[in-house]
């Protein structure tokens, strides 16, 4: 039995348009809003938007910025340290959760929580705890070791590190949930054939298990260079980018000039300049992915 | 380990097991190190909330409190100034719950809809589509805050509860209608199509099919988005106006913008009550907050 053709055909239109918010939102609020900044960082405009076409000046201006270029040296140096230290912590706190210890899932839950919490929450506890006058520093300090120091909030230069401990806390039991996933989807034949051959087990999770896991582990890294980026709530909670501009990040400056400083044109600038590090980052990860890594965990 | 050792090399049996005995004790000992430090903060934050400010100023950091006030908790709940007004975090309370409830429930139903029309219906085009917006998952939403705001005024839906619901809805489109699709792609097509032979269409198919069978998603989703939206700063302190701004950006208002000394017994009551919400989700989901991780994690 055959539909009516109308009937048909709205049959078949019925899917896209069950999709048709997806389509308005992509094609508005993802694609639209993106060449929108764009289109501003190419203009002179101040607190409106307004059309004319200054060519690349604006990106010229923002590299001849002193703030945002701090900020972005900021950035760096909080994304290695931070990056770096929740890995490393997240992957051996997920390879010693996987030697069959006992509590393990109340260990788990204790690695985890803090990923529960805001970055508003967590940079405002650790704002408290690195307060050498009151905080970590002060009471071991009352403990008896006088010459206990540890002022790396209040110092220009390891501000930023500061921060990172308090975003380190609150990531690596999320790097370790992902990484004991994939642990665990790993063929335990593998340990059974090391054992026989008699290789010590730090050797096989060299040179055998952290290969196999080089998927999972480059979706780790992307998912934290991305929240390295865009960070921003965890350094307002915590130093509001103090001392001086020691903890001053791009988003921080984006906002300040989208908000505070009426220069869009300049904010646009610094958007789009973001929004390229994250394609910089991607691209060799992507290639990466599509040229070493067939079929395993996605 | 063990008792593979023993089988095959019986010789070295006593300093083998040594040897592991050792390993393990060197494990739970990193083990608990770590616990020690991922648990200090909440430690602090529990215990500092439950002292009196003298004691603070004088005491240790470590000391449990010598007596036990509630009286931080209380001026947090409904004193404490917010910048607005000096009404305590429960403005910000019941702001964050009207923003999160229906925000969490249209971000669900429009995922698992997506996610739906593109595992089982398969439109031309639409896995493009879902790939770009996927793709916008990664864009910094710095990008789109100012085309943004310039659009919902537009509208006329800029400083107000609706218009911080649609962001939400916005920008946690991409994850759900993955989450949603990569479930639905584990679901045998017969069963669709048996149910399209028998002449059942696109919304029933969905309504009356697919969304029971999608109950662990469901659930997976639902916390997701629900911590997720709680613990928004930057939008919520953009998009929802000064009428509806939510608890974290009332506590953060509370912390920064007191002059003097720094109420700690305050500051850690407020940060505690405004942590609670998604620190119960996370204790009483236990694996269902897991699975959101991991499942959200492996994007291709």
């Amino acid at each position: 039995m055959r539909l009516p053709t109308l009937g048909r055909s709205i049959k078949k239109l019925t899917p896209w348009s069950a999709l048709l918010p997806m389509a308005v939102i992509t094609v508005f609020c993802y694609l639209g809003t993106t060449l929108w900044s764009l289109r501003i960082s190419l203009s002179s405009s101040h607190n409106i938007p307004i059309n004319d076409f200054i060519g690349f000046r604006q990106y010229q201006r923002l590299l001849d910025n002193r703030r945002w270029i701090d900020s972005l040296e900021n950035l760096l140096m909080f994304g290695i340290f931070f990056i770096a230290a929740s890995m490393l912590i997240g992957l051996l706190l997920a390879i010693f959760l996987d030697q069959k210890i006992r509590a393990e899932s109340l260990f788990r839950s204790i690695f985890l929580y803090p990923y529960a919490m805001s970055f508003i929450a967590t940079g405002i506890v650790w704002q408290w705890i690195l307060n050498p006058e009151s905080g970590l520093q002060h009471s071991v300090r009352e403990f008896g070791w006088s010459g206990f120091r540890f002022d790396w909030l209040v110092s220009q230069d390891n501000a930023i590190y500061a921060v990172a401990i308090a975003a380190v806390w609150q990531a690596s039991g999320f790097v370790m949930a992902i990484l004991l996933a994939g642990l665990r989807s790993i063929d335990a034949e593998i340990w059974s054939a090391t054992r026989i051959d008699g290789i010590p087990p730090w050797r096989v999770y060299m040179s055998i298990i952290i290969p196999m896991l080089k998927s999972t582990l480059s979706v780790v890294f992307l998912l934290l260079a991305t929240s390295v980026i865009k960070v921003y709530d965890v350094i307002i909670s915590m130093t509001q980018g103090g001392p001086g501009m020691a903890t001053d990040v791009p988003s921080k400056f984006i906002m300040d000039h989208l908000f505070s400083r009426a220069n869009i044109s300049l904010a646009s600038a610094g958007t789009i300049m973001l929004l390229s590090m994250v394609l910089v980052l991607f691209i060799p990860v992507w290639i990466w992915r599509k040229r070493h890594l067939s079929g395993g965990i996605r | 380990m063990t008792i593979a050792n023993i089988k095959i090399r019986p010789a070295r049996r006593s300093a083998s097991t040594k040897k592991t005995k050792m390993a393990r004790l060197g494990i739970y000992l990193f083990l608990l190190g770590a616990a020690i430090f991922f648990m200090l903060p909440l430690y602090i934050m529990l215990t500092s909330s439950f002292k009196s400010m003298d004691e603070i100023r004088s005491g240790n950091l470590f000391n449990f409190p010598s007596v036990i006030t509630t009286g931080a908790w209380t001026q947090a709940w409904s004193q404490a100034c917010t910048g607005v007004s000096c009404d305590g975090l429960r403005t910000g309370f019941w702001n964050s719950i009207s923003i999160v409830i229906p925000s969490t429930l249209t971000s669900i139903l429009l995922g698992a809809i997506n996610g739906y029309a593109l595992s089982f219906w398969k439109p031309k085009g639409a896995e493009f589509l879902f790939g770009i917006l996927l793709l916008g998952a990664f864009i910094p939403v710095q990008v789109m805050i100012y085309p943004m705001v310039k659009i919902m005024a537009t509208i006329g839906i800029f400083s107000s509860l609706p218009g911080i619901i649609f962001v939400h809805v916005i920008f946690s489109m991409p994850i759900m209608t993955l989450l949603f699709r990569n479930y639905y792609r584990c679901i045998p097509n017969q069963l669709f199509h048996a149910a399209r032979i028998d002449g059942i269409g696109f919304w029933r198919i969905f309504f009356q099919l697919m969304l029971p069978m999608s109950r662990p998603m469901l659930v997976v989703a639902a916390i997701m988005q629900f911590t997720g939206v709680w613990n928004d700063y930057i939008l919520g302190l953009i998009f929802a106006g000064r009428e509806h701004l939510p608890m974290t950006v009332q506590l953060n208002n509370i912390i920064n913008t007191t002059t003097g000394e720094r109420l700690y017994d305050l500051n850690m009551a407020a940060t505690m009550i405004t942590s609670l919400a998604p620190l119960l989700v996370y204790f009483f989901s236990g694996r269902w907050f897991v699975r959101g991780i991991t499942a959200g994690a492996v994007k291709g």
